[in-house]
């Protein structure tokens, strides 16, 4: 086999997890594992990568790649593949990911696995778990096109250190300015001190039973105890109480974190669809039948205005 | 000018899953617009209401059922349809080259799709149909402004808020925040009935992917449920908390 590839996912050096997740899951599958950087200047973070099990570390560097924009990546991948030739790629399941590994797919005319939660590789094919139904079913898929190619979902897969040699590779710059066909104006990162909701290690949310700002103000003061990222129900979003951004759920994001606490949330399916898959649930609502307590790990019938201070408290203990 | 908007006919989001004959069965499951589908028929009867363009035209691949999501769309105020009869088992690869080929046909200035598809998940065919017609893409817009031959979108990027702009034609995809769909009106319906849809047959193409096997995912297995005064709850639950969960504050 000739090697998997791991799409970094990264903005001005600071690495999604999920591409350590990748990493590790691909070191554990036994082929030589490199990983793909692109960025203005993004050599000096070959390191990062060697820690996960990098055996080469391939830096695309320039103006042209400081930012991610499909026409000039999947230019400049596919001329790497056709040299290299890998036999896996794996992108993160992300805004950047999913778009990046559609274009490079179609353009190779070939097939693609996309939001894998398992991946079993050999030469020349891959079969992939994807959870379908806002994951009320699994099917297993077969990508035998070439190179094998999936984006891989954030959170299921296990960080292991393990050391690579991690050596650079300095790829021929392929793609040129024709090849950008989007015009970025501009990025505003989302103002937050606290974590990514698909990268955190716990999400606590809220939904319609926080009834309000106030509601979603014990919600936050617990998240911020914890380090915690804040989401919600689609009631909480669109009651204005909380931004789009922080929907969980079908038409929201999939959180797969080591605990997730539902405060004022019923478990409608379209939420469940988007949490369901987390380690531990957490749930605090005042209605004892509530389905989010059919998923639950630990579950409380109480109001959540009287039991998330005395939470905060009891933690700080 | 002239959109096209892709929609899918897809299970309703409330819809049980269960595995007969080792597919997932469809009997009796109500079928529904994909969600972010209903969201770019919107944003199209918006532009031909803001006079951007003046025809939408709504496209849908699958079997004779997915005349229903044509008519929807058409009952919200798209002008014409057209279904492409294609065996549900095309995958991304499959279903972008039919879409394509109707597209290629049409000659829109805007294509609008959804970003994903709530059943099948994939988040790929707009792209891909992009790719095949050499157009420029934007995926998971929440905003859309049309002048001088270009469309400047906002999107909802991972970690923050994307600002892009490319020339026209070109596929674009939607997130469920950019408006809020309108329900069909009594009328609307009723004119739907009148609006002309065509049927044309899938361009051929051989699958890409292989589907293996269905499975129901693990249940979960309920866990403690406790009901007492508040405080007391709270506290077992700061105990299962560092204990169990180990957590660290
Ligand atoms: C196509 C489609 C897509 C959707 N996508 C999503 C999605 O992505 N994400 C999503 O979340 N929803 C989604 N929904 C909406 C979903 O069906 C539910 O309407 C929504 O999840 C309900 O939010 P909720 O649980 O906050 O509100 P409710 O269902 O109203 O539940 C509020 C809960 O709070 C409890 N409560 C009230 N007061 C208190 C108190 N003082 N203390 C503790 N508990 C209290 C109540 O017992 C109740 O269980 C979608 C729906 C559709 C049709
Ligand atoms: C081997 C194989 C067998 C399969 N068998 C079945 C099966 O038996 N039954 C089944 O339901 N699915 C089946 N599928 C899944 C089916 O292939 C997917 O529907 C298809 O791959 C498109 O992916 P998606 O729906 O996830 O689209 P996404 O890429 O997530 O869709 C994004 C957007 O593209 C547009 N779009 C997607 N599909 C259409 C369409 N048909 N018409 C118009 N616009 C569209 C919409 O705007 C949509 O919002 C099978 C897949 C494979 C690989």
């Amino acid at each position: 086999m000739a090697g998997t590839w791991v799409i970094v996912e990264q903005r001005d050096g600071n690495i999604r997890k999920v591409t350590y997740e990748m990493l590790s899951e691909a070191k554990k599958l036994g082929d030589e594992v490199s990983a793909v950087v692109f960025g203005k200047s993004v050599e000096g973070l070959a390191s990062e990568f060697a820690k996960y099990g990098a055996d080469k570390v391939y830096a695309v560097e320039g103006d042209l790649f400081a930012e991610y924009n499909t026409g000039a990546y999947v230019a400049q991948l596919a001329a790497m593949i056709a040299e290299y030739s890998p036999n896996a790629v794996l992108f993160a399941h992300t805004f950047n990911g999913r778009d990046f590994a559609s274009r490079l797919a179609q353009k190779l005319e070939a097939g693609l696995a996309t939001d894998a939660i398992a991946v079993e590789l050999s030469a020349g094919k891959g079969v992939f778990t994807r959870a379908i139904y806002a994951g009320k079913a699994l099917a297993k898929v077969e990508v035998a096109t070439n190179p094998v190619m999936a984006t891989i979902r954030a959170g299921v897969m296990e960080v292991v250190e393990s050391a690579g040699a991690g050596a650079v590779v300095k790829p021929a710059v392929a793609a040129t300015a024709t090849d950008v066909y989007q015009n970025i104006k501009s990025f505003v990162p989302t103002v937050s001190a606290r974590p990514d909701l698909t990268e955190a290690e716990t999400v606590i949310s809220g939904g319609r039973g926080c009834k309000g700002p106030d509601g979603i103000k014990l919600v936050e003061d617990l998240a911020d105890l914890l380090g915690a990222a804040v989401g919600g129900s689609r009631a909480s979003i669109d009651s204005g109480w909380l931004g789009h951004e922080l929907q969980v759920g079908q038409t929201g994001k999939v959180v797969c974190p080591n605990l997730y606490i539902a405060a004022g949330i019923s478990g409608a399916i379209q939420h469940l669809a988007g949490m369901s898959s987390s380690k531990f649930i957490a749930a605090i609502n005042t209605d004892p039948e509530a389905p989010i307590f059919n998923v639950s790990d630990f579950g409380v019938v109480a109001d959540l205005f009287k039991v998330i201070p005395t939470l905060v408290t009891e933690l700080k203990k | 000018m002239k959109v096209l908007v892709c929609v899918k006919q897809t299970f309703d989001t409330e819809a049980k899953i269960e595995l007969k004959d080792g597919k997932i069965a469809d009997a009796g499951i109500n079928l529904i617009i994909n969600p972010y589908d209903e969201v770019a028929v919107e944003g199209g009867i918006q532009l031909k209401e803001k006079k951007v363009v003046d025809e939408v035209v709504v496209l849908s691949a699958g079997s004779d059922k997915a005349m229903d999501a044509i008519r929807t769309a058409l009952a919200m105020g798209a002008d014409r349809g057209i279904l492409v009869k294609q065996d549900t088992s095309a995958d991304e690869y499959a279903r972008a080259v039919a879409l394509a080929a109707a597209i290629k046909e049409e000659n829109p200035d805007i294509i609008l799709a959804g970003h994903v598809a709530a059943d099948d998940g994939s988040s790929q065919v707009p792209t891909r149909i992009a790719e095949i017609l050499g157009l420029p893409h934007i995926n998971v817009i929440t905003e859309i402004e049309v002048a001088g031959g270009k469309a400047t979108c906002t999107c909802e990027a991972d970690g923050g808020t994307l600002v892009a702009e490319v020339a026209l034609p070109a596929v674009i995809s939607s997130q469920v925040s950019w408006n809020e769909p309108r329900y069909p009106s009594m009328k609307g319906i009723m004119q739907a009935k009148k609006k002309p849809v065509t049927t044309a047959d899938a361009a051929a193409a051989d699958n890409k992917v292989t589907i293996i096997e269905y499975a129901m995912p693990p249940a979960k297995q309920a866990g403690i449920k406790m009901e007492d005064e508040p405080e007391v709850c709270a506290t077992k639950l700061a105990e299962w908390m560092k204990n169990t969960v180990k957590v660290e504050v």
